[in-house]
């Protein structure tokens, strides 16, 4: 997309982030208008969750600036970070597994105080999700991985975000799921939603996004609309597995490794 | 609200009238049973290793002076001591484990029959055994050295002072006798199991309540029925041990299945129906809590006074814990700080500062103080997490006391003096509360643990206590979630602190000194024990826990119903515990929401057993990042 004249909604500035004395980004420069549905590529230990952690505020970067709608949030906690729109579906979907689905909606909209919008946003949810309404009183942790997944992603609805970051969303799921999974992220992104998607896989990842980066030893190597980077033979090249040729295992191996 | 989900475990209304099944959840009704083993086809070396492994447990028991001293308190005059009565427990729960068939699919489960007895008896004379061989080994051998107990008392209590051949045959049969009858439990129908368990557990109670019903008695002008039912020197009567069981066994037949129906018509009303007969209830409780001490003399009043403060403090650290997931081991600090800040404030005698302010006033500094010592010990305490947290609160625990302790703040506290002559606390001028009126102390103590109570219920439901336990549950994701868990945290320990305070203030007003000795690290374990036994996270299950510990066995430095067993309450409590966590992990009285965790756990475990859906396979599969 142009960049000339909208600002982005989030924004990453030259991050430099650093894992006690390990430097784990180096000079990333991440931009995400809105709208769109953009994605960073990486292998294991590539600072794909770093960059995510960064963004939210988890961890602080040593340098550069993290930019939310034209404001510098370097400073700023998680919690405002949130009020102000970000949300996150981390990895493994981690719902609070001993608490009831209608909790765990709840807790998603923990910094609104506008009990009668929430209740709408609870309704739109069950639309989304007709199977979330059938396990309100149930306990998360007793659902299928498809039905939690479906909670994670209105859990972090229920916050209004204005952009939703996903960690992994392949992670640990059949590759029946994955499909299923992926068509979800299209389908709300599709209503509008602005998606940034931290994924290994990338065939599934590019297939529905409009842009992606790819991240290699905490520096983005590759920076292309989705069609240039499928197109690109250097994809291939830049990480371990993440080929053209054998994407398709990737689903299967998923739970096996976890990045940094 | 309902639970209608279809793998919620919830057990379904049942008739009023159908006794409840006693084993879990059965799998093959009881007309497919496979017909009993016969009586001498035994599982020997299960037989072998549970009867070992019960003799060790006699041989311990009687090593730790157990029997020989609670010789003195009689179950039932002339029959039955309580010594006696802490020798047959392991014959009889080890004849019964013996016998315990676990209900599998696919698995024949045999009927109970004469295998059952006979297995009982020779696993129970086994256990039994575990003495003669005791007492043959006091015969011959002088052990004294090491262990004190080793004595002629015990040997005389173990042969009932009739010399070493008596004994050695008399618990090889006791044994048998007690195993057989555990193992005959399990033959007879479940109507007659359950009359006769209740009149055991009424006897028992019966003479463990001793002194409260006596108490009470007096307090209403019934001694002479009183005198009937129990012995000038303790114990139930003959007679009156056998209308005690006679009526309450006639009470168990005429009543099974009714409190059980009764309850589950409650859980089956729903809204405004439910929460009239939920409120019913409470108002009665409450009733009974204020008329009953109006009856009951100075001891039961101590009692329940004493009771009352642990109720307290539990709940505080039921916040702390239960609901917020932060292991708090220095939970006594807060009850310190709490008794000294109230001190300072109220007496004359305080060292250096005594405002001598009322009760009532210096309790809004004594809140304040202690929410401020909440925040500097939870500021650096909260950033961490798990054991690390456990460990460093256990530090600040001691550290609070030996503060107290030190000679540098000793112009300020009294040093290990303390501070004496606290006046009692005054009550708008109606009613001057202090130890030398227990009754007055449990009204208040009542009054605080209401508003407790009120607190901790609004609290658990409110989007706080949604917060607490998305911490509790997964702190990064709760953080994600917009949740500011630092502050959370922070919030939970102050107000844990702070109920935790109330009860210091109480107990300072009561005993009317304080010292650093009366704020051990032990006060800490016994609350966190309390709170464990009770049910985690659940209200009403601490305020069990509290009654039973706290109320029969007695608190750190409080006696409780069974005086005699101060010297055995850390043994006990710590059996209790372990057993506790094999058994019952829950705690006694469970909350609805921590059964569903664990026995929801089970029940997943089970579906993926079964390999149900592919996600669901490699959704139990995987391991967690």
């Amino acid at each position: 997309m142009n960049d000339g004249e909208r600002l982005p909604l989030l924004e990453m500035r030259k991050v430099n982030a650093h894992y006690g004395a390990v430097h784990a980004l180096r000079d990333v420069d991440l931009s995400i208008y809105e709208g769109e549905l953009v994605c960073l590529l990486g292998g294991n230990a590539s600072g794909k969750s770093t960059t995510l952690k960064t963004l939210l505020g988890m961890l602080k970067p040593t340098s550069g600036e993290v930019v939310l709608d034209g404001e510098v949030v370097n400073d700023r906690p998680t919690s405002y970070r949130v009020a102000r729109g970000i949300t996150m579906v981390p990895e493994n979907r981690r719902l609070f597994k001993r608490l009831t689905v209608r909790e765990n909606l709840q807790l998603g909209a923990y910094l609104r105080k506008d009990s009668d919008a929430i209740a709408t946003d609870m309704e739109r949810v069950y639309e989304l999700f007709p199977r979330v309404k059938e396990r309100l009183a149930q306990k998360a942790g007793t659902l299928s991985g498809g039905e939690q997944q479906m909670v994670a992603i209105g859990r972090a609805l229920m916050s209004q975000p204005r952009v939703l970051l996903m960690d992994e969303p392949s992670m640990g799921l059949a590759p029946a799921l994955v499909q299923q999974n992926f068509e979800l992220i299209s389908q709300i992104h599709e209503a509008g939603m602005t998606v940034f998607m931290v994924e290994q896989n990338a065939n599934m990842a590019l297939g529905i996004a409009d842009r992606g980066w790819v991240l290699q030893t905490g520096r983005v190597v590759l920076d292309d609309t989705a069609e240039a980077l499928l197109a690109n033979p250097a994809l291939r090249t830049s990480y371990l597995g993440g080929g053209q040729g054998d994407g398709d295992n990737e689903a299967a191996e998923g739970p096996a490794g976890e990045s940094s | 609200m309902s639970l209608a989900a279809p793998s919620d475990p919830a057990p379904p209304p049942r008739p009023a009238s159908e006794p409840a099944p006693e084993t879990g959840p059965s799998v093959g009704g009881s007309d497919d049973d496979a017909p009993p083993r016969p009586p001498f086809a035994q599982d020997w070396r299960r037989i072998a290793r549970m009867g070992a492994i019960g003799a060790v447990g006699q041989i311990f028991i009687s090593l730790s002076n157990m029997p020989v001293k609670l010789d003195g308190r009689a179950i039932i005059e002339g029959v039955l001591s309580l010594g006696y009565l802490s020798l047959v427990v392991l014959p009889l729960a080890a004849g019964s484990r013996v016998g315990h068939q676990l209900r599998r699919e696919g698995v024949p489960f045999h009927r109970p029959g004469a295998h059952e007895v006979v297995g009982g008896a020779a696993c129970g004379a086994l256990v039994g055994g575990g003495l003669s061989l005791l007492a043959i080994l006091i015969a011959n051998f002088n052990l004294r050295e090491p262990l004190v107990n080793w004595s002629p008392i015990l040997a005389d209590l173990l042969a009932f002072n009739r010399g070493t051949a008596f004994a050695v045959v008399i618990w090889l049969a006791i044994g048998a006798a007690v195993g057989a009858a555990a193992g005959l439990l399990r033959v007879v129908p479940p109507l007659a199991r359950r009359v006769l368990w209740t009149m055991v557990l009424t006897l028992f109670g019966a003479a463990v309540l001793e002194s409260l019903t006596t108490d009470l008695a007096e307090g209403m002008g019934i001694e002479a029925l009183i005198d009937w039912f129990y012995a000038p020197r303790g114990g139930l009567t003959i007679t009156g041990a056998i209308a005690l069981a006679a009526g309450s066994g006639v009470l168990a037949l005429v009543g099974r299945g009714r409190i059980k129906g009764a309850k589950a018509r409650i859980d089956a009303l729903e809204g405004p129906a439910r929460n009239r007969a939920q409120g019913g209830l409470i108002l009665a409780t409450a009733a009974v809590l204020v008329i009953l001490p109006m009856f009951a003399g100075k001891l039961t009043n101590e009692l329940l006074a004493n009771v009352g403060l642990f109720v307290l403090l539990a709940l505080g650290l039921n916040i702390v814990v239960g609901l917020a997931g932060i292991l708090d081991l220095g939970y006594v600090a807060f009850f310190a700080v709490g008794s000294y800040s109230a001190a300072v404030l109220t007496a004359a005698t305080s060292p250096r500062i005594n405002p001598e302010l009322p009760w009532f006033v210096a309790l809004i500094g004594v809140v304040i103080l202690t929410g401020l010592v909440g925040l500097f010990i939870g500021a650096p305490v909260i950033r961490m997490r798990g054991d690390y947290l456990a460990i460093v609160t256990l530090g600040f625990g001691e550290i609070i006391r030996l503060l107290f302790l030190s000679d540098w703040l000793s112009g300020w506290f009294g040093g290990s003096q303390g501070i004496t002559n606290i006046p009692g606390a005054e009550i708008f001028g109606l009613a001057e509360v202090a130890g030398t009126d227990p009754r007055s102390v449990f009204y208040l103590v009542l009054a605080f643990c209401a508003i407790a109570i009120y607190v901790s219920w609004r609290l658990e439901r409110s989007r706080i206590g949604r917060a607490w336990m998305a911490v509790r549950e997964d702190e990064t994701v709760a953080e994600a979630m917009g949740i500011n868990t630092v502050n959370v945290k922070l919030l939970a320990f102050v107000v844990g602190a702070v109920l935790g305070s109330f009860s210091g203030a109480i107990f300072s007003a009561k005993v009317g000194s304080v010292f650093p000795a009366s704020f051990l690290i032990l006060v800490s374990i016994v609350i966190l024990v309390v709170v464990i036994f009770g049910g985690m996270g659940n209200i009403v299950g601490v305020i069990a826990g509290s009654a039973v510990l706290i109320g029969v066995l007695g608190g750190p430095k409080q006696p409780g119903l069974l005086a005699e067993f101060s010297e055995f309450k850390l043994l006990i409590y710590g059996a209790l515990l372990v057993w506790m966590m094999l058994a019952r992990p829950e705690g006694l009285i469970p909350s609805v929401r921590r059964t569903r965790e664990l026995h929801q756990e089970e029940l997943a475990q089970d579906a993926w057993l079964r390999g149900q859906t592919e996600d669901d396979h490699l959704e139990n599969g995987e391991g967690r990042s």
